[in-house]
């Protein structure tokens, strides 16, 4: 077989069954890609030794019989992801040199079932960005370009380097985290599938925290069967996460019928933006008549504090990734700033993380830090987070109302280029997750799937967003959506 | 709300970032074009909503009040920039 590297899980994990390909093969066609693919910027840290290693186990556990379906699989990890003895950074300067002593339940869980570690992927500081130019690694590029213009383009962010490694076919899927959209904003500037789960079914620990209550790991692959299949392996109940839900996994990828005849999909009039291009426009209603040719039934719904979810994400986030990074001292992990004689305490603190953190970081945790003050924590945090609360509200009627799943735009733009995005108004940037942050909030999962081009040849993708706990579902919708839209383009290689 | 330099110094402050003086007003104007997004809010009528505590109802798991953990000195000092004897050091605290 040539291009082992091209292969989704689905389609590796059978190869491997039938023994038509060995995972040492699959891990080798990864690496010699990634080595390749410098200018992607996407991989920062290779664990080479590690893959080959792990491979050479996994083939020996497929010979034996005891195959689970990722044994095998070569993927990449998002450096959020603490792996025990490799790099693990965040994207930040304030943790270089960091080796952890332990690895995140999510890793351990895909290492068990035998998944093969390439290597850490590229992300914004700390997860907070949608273009990924937020890293100390510089920024990950795109392997999409906008027909033969050869600017560079973001691949979204936070988790950039994710996305671009899996529509560049440099591993077969990747790890991803979301607090306002990283997974799904990503997936939908690159033409490829990215799950948030709900709130609970993939453990926090070992992930480095940026807002806790909405942050949630999830599967970036090349099809809806692959995010399936790969939150089966990183999902379930953790003691370790006191948030981890203590539920049964289901067998996701068995969900997967392709029949949603009957289903109720809502269609939300309060994401028709203005300013939204048309193509976005037009996608999001064929979107819709796919799915109603499938079988569904469209509905109009309201869901009517859409509009204040990305005003709250912005207090609720950066409040608690100002007491989430409070842990950034100097004293137990990564950088400390080098200290002037007479130096004391504070001046190391002060000093460690104004070296430590980049500005849109350090911008976001003076921002939490004022709104958490004294005097501001009613007038911003609790009405925050009492506007939270309407907004998870909102969901709950329309799904009270026999919804199913609601389909929207998963992003208002195609992906720009990098450093096109106002450097000097931050609120810009946060507009790309304005579809995408609701969901973080109200703890739902949702998916991005990719849909169709823009004019300019860039991938655009729809989102739907389905109950608590009922990933299945979602994703048997998600997966009648992706066969009508029969989404086959792949960016031409240029790196 | 607005956000005067010696308010900015107090944040930074507070969040212990070492922030030069002459890079106060740029960061003030930035926290008001963040605050200004976030004062829409203001909008919302919020009279008797409860603020939101854990977006998925569930009762957190209790276990016994015993040991689980420990004897890992040197796995917890690996990372330290600075340990000595056993210990994180750091600069001088107390005069």
């Amino acid at each position: 077989m040539s291009d082992l590297n091209k292969l989704g899980l689905a389609e590796a994990r059978d190869a491997l069954r039938k023994g038509d390909v060995t995972s040492v093969e699959l891990t080798e066609a990864c690496l010699t890609e990634i080595e390749a693919a410098g200018a992607l910027n996407a991989f920062v840290h290779k664990t080479p030794e590690i893959a080959l290693e792990r491979a050479g186990a996994a083939d020996a556990r497929i010979k034996a019989g005891d195959a689970p379906a990722m044994c095998g699989l070569p993927i990449g990890i998002k450096d959020l992801f603490c792996t025990k003895g490799v790099p693990s950074q965040a994207g930040s300067r304030i943790l270089e040199g960091f080796l952890p002593e332990y690895e995140s339940t999510v890793t351990q869980n895909l290492a068990d079932v035998g998944a093969v570690m390439l290597g850490k992927l590229n992300m914004d500081e700390f997860a907070m960005g949608s273009s990924n130019e937020t890293s100390v690694y510089g920024d990950a590029v795109s392997p999409w370009r906008r027909g033969n213009d050869d600017t560079p383009l973001t691949p979204g962010g936070s988790s950039g380097g994710s996305a671009a490694a899996v529509a560049a076919d440099l591993c077969l899927a990747a790890t991803g985290t979301d607090t306002g959209g990283s997974i799904r904003q990503p997936a939908a500037f690159t033409g490829t599938v990215g799950l948030k789960p709900t709130y609970g079914r993939c453990s926090r620990w070992g992930v480095v925290a940026f807002a806790s209550s909405l942050d949630q790991a999830g599967p970036m692959t090349k099809s809806v069967r692959d995010a399936a299949i790969m939150l089966g392996a990183m999902a379930g109940h953790d003691p370790k996460d006191s948030t981890s839900a203590d539920l049964a996994v289901p067998d996701f990828e068995a969900m997967l019928t392709g029949d949603i005849k009957g289903k109720k999909i809502g269609i939300p009039k309060e994401y028709r933006m203005d300013g939204m291009p048309e193509e976005i426009e037009t996608l999001w209603h064929e979107g819709a008549e796919m799915l109603k040719a499938a079988g569904a039934e469209i509905v109009d719904i309201s869901l009517p504090n859409t509009k204040y979810a990305l005003p709250a994400y912005y207090v609720i986030a950066p409040a608690e990734a100002s007491s989430n990074l409070a842990r950034y001292d100097g004293v137990r992990y990564g950088h400390r700033a080098k200290l002037e004689a007479g130096d004391g305490i504070t001046e190391m603190y002060e000093k460690t993380r104004a070296e430590g953190f980049g500005a849109e970081v350090q911008r976001r945790v003076m921002v939490g830090t004022y709104v958490l003050s004294a005097g501001f924590y009613d007038a911003y945090y609790n009405r925050a987070r009492k506007v939270r609360t309407l907004i998870k509200k909102d969901f709950e009627d329309a799904f009270a109302a026999g919804v199913d799943a609601i389909l929207t735009p998963a992003t208002p733009s195609a992906a720009f280029g990098l450093g096109e995005m106002g450097q000097a108004d931050p609120v810009q940037m946060y507009l790309n997750d304005v579809f995408t942050v609701t969901v973080n909030l109200a703890g739902l999962p949702g998916i991005a799937v990719p849909a169709g081009l823009d004019h300019q040849g860039l991938p655009l993708g729809l989102q739907l967003i389905g109950r608590p706990w009922e990933e299945g579902d979602l994703l048997n919708t998600a997966y009648a959506l992706e066969q009508a839209a029969g989404f086959v383009a792949k960016p031409g290689k240029w790196w | 709300m607005s956000i005067d330099e010696s308010t900015a110094a107090r944040v930074a402050k507070l969040a212990r970032i070492r922030v030069e003086e002459d890079a106060l007003p740029a960061l003030a104007g930035e926290f008001n074009t963040i605050l200004g997004f976030i004062e829409q809010l203001n909008e919302v009528d919020v009279e008797g909503v409860e603020p939101m505590t854990s977006v998925t109802p569930m009762r957190l798991k209790r276990r016994q009040d015993v040991v689980t953990d420990g004897n890992q000195r040197d796995k917890v000092l690996a990372n330290a920039p600075d340990a000595r004897e056993g210990f994180f050091a750091v600069p001088k605290v107390v005069e």
